[in-house]
């Protein structure tokens, strides 16, 4: 072998991964707390009386569930514009990434809603309360601790997605990657190091959600 | 000059569709082969090869699929191997693939009562018979739904081959898109592509899931 490694180069960039690091952070972040709420909308789309909104959810699921998120981004990125609706790269794969994670979402919680017993709903209702308060109030809790575990690999897998929109250039990990490796020309050691952060991270964070789960989530309750 | 999109764009995404199965295809079985491999190692009676294949999964399972194409893209030069983009991408799906496989397939097996595997032995069955003709069977029988839930990942993810340049569903709509100026149709033809692959696959696994779900 003749390739002469060379990581040491990459050292003074540091700030900049670093940088990419917390904006990769950020944007899972934020795309799965709006993916959480456009789940829920769309599980209470999906038991409502009407037929309608029951099948534009369903369709919303089964689109984003069935296609490739790379296609998506693009589709938000290069297809609507020609449309008139335009985006900032960042933006655009905000909006993918949270429209992705709903979809998912949704199927998660509707897992959690359907193991909570009908009796339970039955009781809400004969007690008058609302639909929407019987979600709040009597289902929403025991069904979150159902899911969380579901939840927090959900936030870790949209952590690993977002590398896919560096196709747009939306400024992350991997696409500051790809910037420094278009100053050193170093891409295997430069896309070790990226890998090594993108895993470091999902450990992290696995961790925390694991300390979490112990912490809150651990009696039984079945 | 800004073409039509016309029957050329049409049939050049549908030859799209073909590599992107084709390609499905060659990641799935390479997958499956090692990925036995890969949930034997992590449920063997050895210590330090269930670390091992543990670490592996993790491995795949943290770290982003794009990067995993990256590094076999730019590393197998590196190592004096210079491939067709294809071959690339197809070794980097097939590791993916074999990892998230191997855990699956390690849930099925677990998953088999230990009486089964305890009944094998007392007949006097060695390690391959015992896998072969009784765990392996009632495993793979108890993992297919996630099995064919992770093929529509994988063929979801035989997309980001698109972005290392080889041609396949989602670059021959990329390369429509930017001849024919109408990323709209191109991109939405690429989705009803992905769809009508995956959709049956999604409904075949959520049928089996349903079936074993009332068989217990």
């Amino acid at each position: 072998m003749t390739y002469q490694f060379d990581f040491g180069v990459l050292l003074p960039y540091w700030p900049q991964f670093l940088h990419a690091c917390l904006l990769t952070l950020w944007l899972a972040a934020t795309a799965v707390v709006c993916g959480f709420v456009i789940g829920i909308a769309t599980v209470l789309a999906r038991r409502s009386g009407m037929a309608v909104l029951r099948a534009v959810a369903l369709s919303y699921i089964e689109v984003i569930r069935n296609t490739p998120f790379l296609v998506q981004v693009f589709f938000i990125f290069f297809g609507l514009p020609t449309i008139g609706i335009s985006f900032t790269p960042w933006t655009a794969a905000f909006i993918a990434l949270s429209l992705n994670c709903g979809a998912f979402s949704a199927e998660i919680i509707r897992g959690g809603v359907d193991s909570i017993p009908r009796g339970q709903f039955e009781a809400g209702a004969a007690l008058g309360l609302t639909p929407l308060q019987v979600f709040r109030y009597i289902v929403l809790k025991p069904a979150l601790r159902i899911i969380y575990p579901a939840l927090s690999g959900q936030f870790i897998l949209a952590l690993l997605t977002t590398s896919i929109v560096s196709s747009i250039s939306a400024e992350e990990l991997t696409s500051t990657a790809q910037l420094i490796d278009s100053d050193l020309f170093r891409s295997f050691e430069i896309y070790i190091v990226a890998t090594l952060l993108y895993f470091a991270l999902s450990m992290i964070f696995s961790f925390i959600f694991k300390g979490i789960d112990r912490a809150f989530f651990s009696y039984p309750i079945k | 000059m800004i073409r039509d999109f016309g029957l050329l764009e049409v049939l050049s995404i549908l030859q799209g569709m073909w590599t992107t199965l084709a390609l499905s295809a060659v990641a799935f079985i390479g997958g499956g082969v090692f990925g036995t491999l890969v949930a034997l190692a992590r449920t063997s009676a050895w210590k330090w090869l269930r670390a091992l294949a543990g670490a592996y999964i993790d491995f795949f399972q943290g770290t982003p699929m794009l990067m995993q194409l990256f590094l076999v893209y730019y590393g197998l030069p590196v190592f004096g191997y210079h491939v067709s983009a294809w071959t690339a991408v197809s070794i980097g799906l097939t590791f993916h693939a074999s990892a998230f496989l191997g855990e699956i397939w390690r849930g099925g097996i677990q998953a088999v009562p230990k009486g089964q595997s305890e009944a094998a032995s007392a007949l006097g069955l060695g390690y391959i018979s015992r896998m072969r003709d009784v765990v392996l069977p009632q495993a793979v029988k108890l993992s297919f739904a996630p099995t064919i839930g992770f093929l529509v990942q994988l063929i979801k993810g035989t997309s980001l081959a698109a972005i290392i340049g080889f041609v396949e569903l989602s670059r021959s709509a990329q390369i429509a898109a930017s001849t024919t100026y109408k990323p709209l149709i191109a991109y939405g033809l690429a989705a009803a592509c992905y769809f009508a692959i995956c959709f049956p696959l999604s409904r075949l696994s959520a049928r089996y899931e349903r079936r074993f779900a009332t068989n217990t």
